[in-house]
């Protein structure tokens, strides 16, 4: 047996293509011409990785879960006077270094889920690229720059008991 | 103007000189324009998207750029390949695609050939390309060039008698075989003495319309009959070891093919070049007879592309199978219901 073209099949099929033509000129396509108009990325894209220094604490956790090594961490130690009178000192980590290399990150986000302290985030920025490969070497406080564009925890469905966290800024 | 052009009658160099350089201007033109019009824009809109926009105003010369880039690839030959085969084979290829342009009238008297046998002689040419196609895919010493080319040949040579088969419907209707002849009997014929449109024979021969698109899609070898190209099995098929400006002609033969192909559907069942309230003899045709044709011809060809951007591949054997099985019966039904009228009535 021949196979029986589906005539109504191979119509519809006409159809859905011409439709579409007609929308594309009637109402804009879907896609965004880059460079002349921004696109809409949508708003927990995977851009870029900041980080907020305060909440650091040089644990170096991200940095062993780093699947290709694009994290850079160095720290020295030092001493903070005591919160309460007559108390003994605070040992404190004080970060010298934070890089990532964006030219090695698989942007898996592993960094962002193993931090215990909330000092890495996801954000939507993407457009960082450079002429130079060596450039995308990024310190602390260009991925401090980047905690602005940071977007706010989504709220969460209505009678939740948890209280939606903040994002440091 | 037109009565300048109605006396110009120049001797017989000068005319054969215009002519070759007419062709081979106007082949490359029609591929540039299928190609960008189809393939770039109206291709994007069914997706969706915009198509190119860079290169000059609104992205029309973008493939005019292509073009430059593939001139600009060095020319590789394979190392087991014949080398003489392998690069007269896209020339054949042109070559087929050429001749089709002699016997396409573009109104009474601008035409290349008018030839008697007008349809038998575009139909015989056009299946030259087979030809080619089996070089290129022998020459390139290639298992998938050969495949390619195998395909191609099988379904080439498939559709081939279809296609014949679909074209002998008008050929009865319209008593010649003369394209010329064609177009003045469906513009001067009349339905049941009602001469207001003429006679354009896809009144009666949609079937054969049919048939002849069906097979026509199937002869350039574009989906959904793109077996013999389908890149996700045998990479490109015969076209796979070309590169640079070889490759390129490859890609011109076949949209100047396609122009070829919408222009002999455009004048078997569309009226060719007359429009059906100026009469035929009229000296206006020398201008108005390219662009009606040209607009008849993107209208066919706008059939063709829309098909071939929105059906997915067949099966080997089920391209044959539609051939064999479905479009030959078809066909010949048709001659036999139009031979039985054309009797009759």
């Amino acid at each position: 047996m021949p196979p029986k073209p589906k005539v109504p099949g191979l119509i519809k099929g006409l159809g859905v293509t011409f439709g579409e033509m007609v929308k594309t000129l009637k109402d804009g396509p879907q896609t965004t011409r880059y460079p002349h108009e921004r696109e809409e990325v949508s708003p927990r894209a995977r851009g870029v990785i900041a980080l907020h220094e305060e909440n650091c604490t040089s644990c170096m956790l991200c940095a062993r879960e780093c699947p290709d090594w694009c994290i850079f961490i160095e720290a020295h130690k030092y001493l903070a006077p005591p919160r309460r009178e007559g108390g003994k000192p605070r040992q404190k980590n004080e970060l010298d270094r934070f890089d990532i290399d964006f030219s090695l990150c698989m942007y898996c986000g592993i960094c962002v889920e193993v931090c215990p302290f909330d000092a890495l985030f996801w954000s939507p920025e993407h457009e960082y690229s450079e002429v130079r490969i060596a450039d995308l070497l990024h310190d602390k406080s260009r991925l401090d720059q980047w905690m602005q564009t940071v977007p706010d925890y989504e709220p969460y469905e209505a009678g939740a008991d948890a209280k939606v966290k903040k994002v440091p800024r | 103007m037109t009565l300048l052009l109605a006396a110009f009658d120049p001797p017989y160099w000068l005319s054969t000189l215009i002519k070759v350089v007419v062709v081979s201007a106007v082949v490359p033109t029609t591929a540039l324009i299928l190609g960008m019009v189809f393939l770039f824009k109206i291709m994007s809109w069914m997706q969706s998207r915009l198509g190119p926009q860079e290169a000059g105003p609104r992205g029309t010369l973008q493939l005019l750029a292509d073009g430059v880039k593939f001139l600009q690839k060095e020319d590789i030959a394979p190392n087991g390949a014949d080398r003489w085969v392998f690069k007269v084979a896209p020339l054949v290829v042109l070559m087929s695609t050429l001749l089709l342009y002699v016997a396409l009238p573009a109104s009474l008297h601008l035409v290349v050939a008018d030839l008697d046998v007008g349809v038998f002689f575009v139909l015989a040419i056009s299946s030259l390309s087979v030809i080619g196609v089996l070089m290129a895919g022998w020459a390139s010493a290639s298992k998938y060039s050969l495949m390619g080319a195998l395909r191609a040949a099988g379904q080439l040579i498939a559709y081939e008698l279809p296609m014949v088969l679909a074209v002998i419907g008008v050929i009865i209707q319209a008593g010649t075989m003369s394209l010329n002849g064609i177009v003045l009997a469906q513009n001067d014929g009349s339905i049941f003495g009602w001469g207001g449109i003429g006679f354009p024979y896809i009144l009666t021969q949609f079937v054969g319309f049919f048939i002849f698109i069906a097979a026509v899609q199937a002869e350039l070898t574009q989906p959904p009959f793109d077996m013999p190209v389908a890149e996700s099995e045998i990479v490109s098929g015969y076209q796979v070891e070309y590169t640079g400006f070889r490759f390129l002609i490859f890609f011109l033969a076949e949209f100047a093919t396609a122009f070829a192909f919408a222009a002999i559907a455009a004048v078997l069942f569309l009226g060719g070049w007359a429009v059906p309230w100026l009469p035929t003899s009229s000296d206006w045709y020398y201008v108005l007879g390219p662009i009606v044709l040209f607009a008849k011809v993107m209208m066919v060809a706008f059939i063709i592309f829309w098909v071939r951007f929105t059906y997915p591949r067949f099966r080997e054997d089920q391209l044959q199978s539609l051939a064999w099985k479905v479009l030959i019966p078809l066909a010949l039904v048709n001659i036999v219901v139009t031979a039985a009228l054309k009797v009759v009535l």
